[in-house]
């Protein structure tokens, strides 16, 4: 397997705050990774840092072997990573076919002389947008598409919000896709349906995936392999099992039994 | 009976506040001897007596819950309406007896003896202490009144009244148009007394035969129609609209040749400002500079009387046609919105406007310093520039018609790119960065080279607008290019509908058209002194009940009013819940909280 992503001694400071300390991680191709880790771990901060939001203070991200430190997000998303956020964050008043059309943008190219002059390459881009927009939605079913295409994103569910999200970052034509916990706030079942789908996303599109979640359930099911932040820090990494009895991880969801402390 | 005395006296406060602020500022006295129906009733008393009316009728406006039956308004309304007026009233006869007591005209300009005798009726104080609150609470109960009269007395009265207050305003255009109406007005401008009955008794048939219905019947129908229906009948009245446009000034006056030619001026820049201020978000203050680069890139290349310092090149000898000039102008425009744009677009918001907002000033500056003076002439500006000449037709500012066949020409063109960039790539573009900038970045949206984009379509549309400009009014001057000009601009865009193509037509036509541009008199050349104060006092009002504007954009009405699409949406059932609906929370909410903290 190839090494996609590759990030070594990474750190980033907040003032005196460490966000992330020395950290090192890896992805091969075709992986889903879980990054779990309790509350202010830092895997928001990482994912920024890999997205191209927030600058580290130091150390090496590459990116099939080239690196990703000062490219602005959009450049890396050109690259070819893209995700959602933890907050649902749609273009709300846009409507669900224009929020994945729109996501399309780095991978289209009319320019304001096509779009003027309405050139048969202008439209057969704008068609091919638009239908690969509809075929990336059927995805979920029949929940995004129909009627739904002409509605603003502001009147969907919850659940079918993280669905749209998860439908944009696929939109940009990513090799891998960061979700940032991507079954919060949905119920059980509705949990299981996308945990599914995160499964077919990577058989049926190839996408390689790195998932922040809180869902042990959902991270158990759905990843190769699980790596642990506390601090900033790695604590852990392996396979679920390995990862979820080790003591340092319990340790750090737990906190110490109380006879160590003394 | 059940009065709100609390309501009835902050409603009355204001009334009188109303009153005597528009009285010390001049308007009453000003416009008195503009008449709208002769010899009884003038523009100036008009100026007043609105206020207690429109105050009154607010009286017997009751908040309506759906499913919860209506309070009802009665005589207790009525009473409500006509206190408030006569405290309002009660204003006005305070202010006569202080004005005539004390002499504060140091300060107040218009603190009077012509105040104290218009607000008498010229027959003594006393008789204008007893009357105003009179007048006030008389009108104020009637204002409340009416809104309680059944819809089929209500509409015929206020078509009437509007139909004669509008033809008594609009008197200049009228005649303008049509010449023979002359017969209606007396030589004060105003109508005489016989026309106005004619006038309001026809129009009052009119609405009780059920004119007004009809139209809404054809409205409603083109609303509803869908498909190749509905784009036949749009392309109707595009056709339409064009064939009106085309016509229209053949058979008008001067006049409004010259109102029309302004209107299409400032709507090419309301256009360009619209794709950079509603399409893309970007907030931009400088708008005008862009106007100026326009004017004087055409001035200098058509004029002999460009500055001396041209003379260094014997090509720019000030003989290019006005075609080339435009090209030129629009390649200069371009590189204008590429050199102020590119360092300010990285910033967002206010900072923002406040940097455009100086580039624009600098802009003005240049033209005008002592540095560039053997370029631009400084304050003398550059004068004797050719009309724009197209072999088969001139277009020239003593022919304001041909001026208004070019701008319509490039008004067209500029409409045509606005709904062509708001329907592509681009467009979807602009409209993810003005919803949240950092996630259109992340989402492979290159913020800067889109945003500039903006930046720089805005500004060639402008420089359209400037060498039109140039062409018509022959002379240009960098007191030509206020701030004042960028504020007019912005605020058409936002009056007519940010985003909004038809809008801004909207919004051109009201304020440059009605009230008048920065320099150009409007329709209601009796109120150009007071444009500015009626301007502010519009774009107020637009904020408060209906800040999406006359015309509004779709989208942007949704976001303004999302709780009430939402709800909408809510009734008609198209709010989804979700499948599995266990979670309360997760299908009944429509905007549910976020998930917690990482």
């Amino acid at each position: 397997m190839t090494r996609l992503l590759d990030i070594s001694k990474l750190s980033v400071t907040f003032g005196g705050l460490h966000a992330l300390k020395d950290l090192d991680f890896h992805v091969d191709e075709g992986e889903i990774v879980g990054v779990i880790g309790p509350n202010g771990a830092g895997k928001t901060t990482f994912f920024n840092m890999i997205s191209g939001m927030v600058a580290p203070t130091s150390g090496e991200i590459n990116f099939e072997g080239e690196s990703l430190i000062g490219l602005d997000p959009n450049q890396v998303t050109q690259r070819g990573i893209s995700r959602t956020f933890q907050n649902v964050r749609l273009f709300a008043n846009m409507t669900i076919l224009e929020n994945v059309m729109v996501s399309q943008h780095c991978r289209s190219k009319a320019n304001v002389f096509s779009t003027l002059l309405n050139t048969a390459g202008f439209r057969s881009e704008e068609k091919e947008i638009r239908e690969r927009a509809i075929e990336i939605l059927s995805f979920f079913g029949s929940r995004l598409v129909g009627y739904r295409l002409d509605q603003p994103a502001s009147v969907l569910s919850y659940a079918n919000r993280r669905r749209l999200e998860i439908a944009r970052a696929m939109a940009t034509q990513p090799k891998l896709i960061l979700l940032d916990e991507p079954v919060a706030g949905m119920n059980p079942k509705e949990s299981a349906e996308l945990t599914g789908l995160i499964g077919r996303l990577r058989s049926e599109w190839g996408f390689t995936i790195v998932m922040i979640e809180h869902d042990m359930g959902v991270v158990r099911d759905v990843s190769d392999r699980v790596v642990c932040l506390d601090h900033g820090e790695t604590l852990a990494q392996g396979s679920f099992e390995e990862v979820s009895t080790n003591p340092e991880v319990i340790e750090a969801y737990l906190g110490r039994p109380l006879e160590k402390r003394a | 009976m059940n009065l709100d005395t609390k309501l009835i006296a902050s409603r009355g406060g204001v009334t009188a506040i109303g009153l005597v602020f528009l009285a010390l500022a001049g308007m009453p006295v000003g416009l008195d001897p503009r008449m709208l129906i002769d010899p009884i009733f003038s523009l100036g008393y008009l100026s007043l007596l609105w206020i207690p009316l429109v105050m009154g009728g607010l009286m017997s406006q009751h908040v309506e819950l759906e499913g919860v039956e209506s309070e009802g308004g009665g005589v207790g309304d009525v009473v409500a309406g006509g206190l408030v007026g006569l405290l309002g009233g009660l204003g006005l006869s305070l202010l006569v007896l202080l004005v005539d007591n004390f002499d504060l005209r140091d300060p107040l300009v218009n603190w009077s003896p012509q105040l104290v005798e218009f607000l008498s009726f010229g027959k003594g104080i006393g008789v204008g202490i007893v009357l105003w609150p009179v007048i006030g609470a008389g009108l104020g109960a009637f204002g409340a009144a009416t809104r309680l009269l059944p819809s089929k007395v209500k509409k015929p009265l206020m078509t009437a009244t509007l139909t004669v207050l509008g033809f008594a305003t609009f008197e200049t255009f009228i005649v303008d148009v049509l010449e023979p109406l002359e017969n209606l007005y007396a030589n004060t401008g105003g109508l005489t007394i016989t026309a106005a009955i004619v006038l309001a008794v026809l129009s009052a048939g009119l609405s009780a035969a059920g004119a007004g219905k009809q139209v809404r019947k054809v409205r409603t129908s083109y609303q509803q129609s869908t498909g190749a229906t509905h784009s036949r009948q749009t392309a109707l009245l595009i056709g339409g609209s064009a064939a009106f446009l085309i016509i229209l000034p053949m058979v008008t006056g001067k006049i409004t040749q010259e109102l029309l030619a302004n209107i299409g001026i400032f709507l090419l820049l309301a256009l360009g400002l619209n794709i950079v201020v509603g399409l893309a978000g970007i907030l931009d203050l400088g708008y005008v500079a862009f106007f100026a680069v326009g004017g004087y890139t055409t001035a200098v290349l058509t004029s002999p009387n460009r500055g001396p310092n041209f003379d260094f090149l014997p090509v720019l000898d000030g003989t290019f046609g006005w075609l080339i000039a435009l090209g030129i102008s629009i390649l200069m425009a371009a590189l204008a919105g590429l050199f102020i744009g590119a360092p300010v677009i990285r910033m967002r918001g206010d900072y923002l406007a406040i940097v455009t907002l100086g580039f624009g000033e600098i802009i003005r500056l240049l033209f005008l310093s002592d540095w560039l003076n053997g370029w631009f002439n400084g304050a003398q500006g550059i004068t004797n520039i050719p009309p724009a000449d197209f072999g088969f037709a001139q277009a020239k500012g003593t022919d304001p018609r041909s001026v208004f066949y070019l701008v319509l020409v490039l008004a067209a063109i500029s409409i045509y790119v606005s709904w062509r960039l708001e329907r592509s790539r681009l467009g979807r573009a602009w409209m993810a960065i003005r919803e949240d900038e950092s996630v259109a970045e992340a989402m492979g949206i290159n913020t800067v080279n889109v945003k500039l984009m903006a930046f720089v379509v805005g500004a060639v549309l402008a420089s359209f607008a400037g060498s039109v400009f140039a062409a018509k009014v022959g002379s240009i001057f960098p007191t030509s290019f206020l701030i004042l000009v960028s504020i007019i601009i912005l605020v058409i865009v936002i009056v007519g509908g940010m985003g909004s193509i038809l809008g801004v037509m909207a919004g051109s036509v009201v304020l440059v058209g009605v009230l008048g541009g920065p320099k150009q008199p409007g329709l209601l050349q009796e109120f150009s002194e007071y444009k500015l104060l009626i301007y502010g006092a519009l774009l107020v009002w637009m904020m408060l009940k209906r800040p999406e504007g006359l015309i509004p954009n779709v989208r942007r009405s949704r976001e303004l009013h999302q709780e009430e699409f939402l709800q909408d949406a809510w009734l008609r059932g198209e709010v989804d819940k979700d499948e599995e609906a266990s979670e309360a929370q997760a299908a009944g909410g429509p905007a549910p909280t976020t998930g917690g903290a990482s």
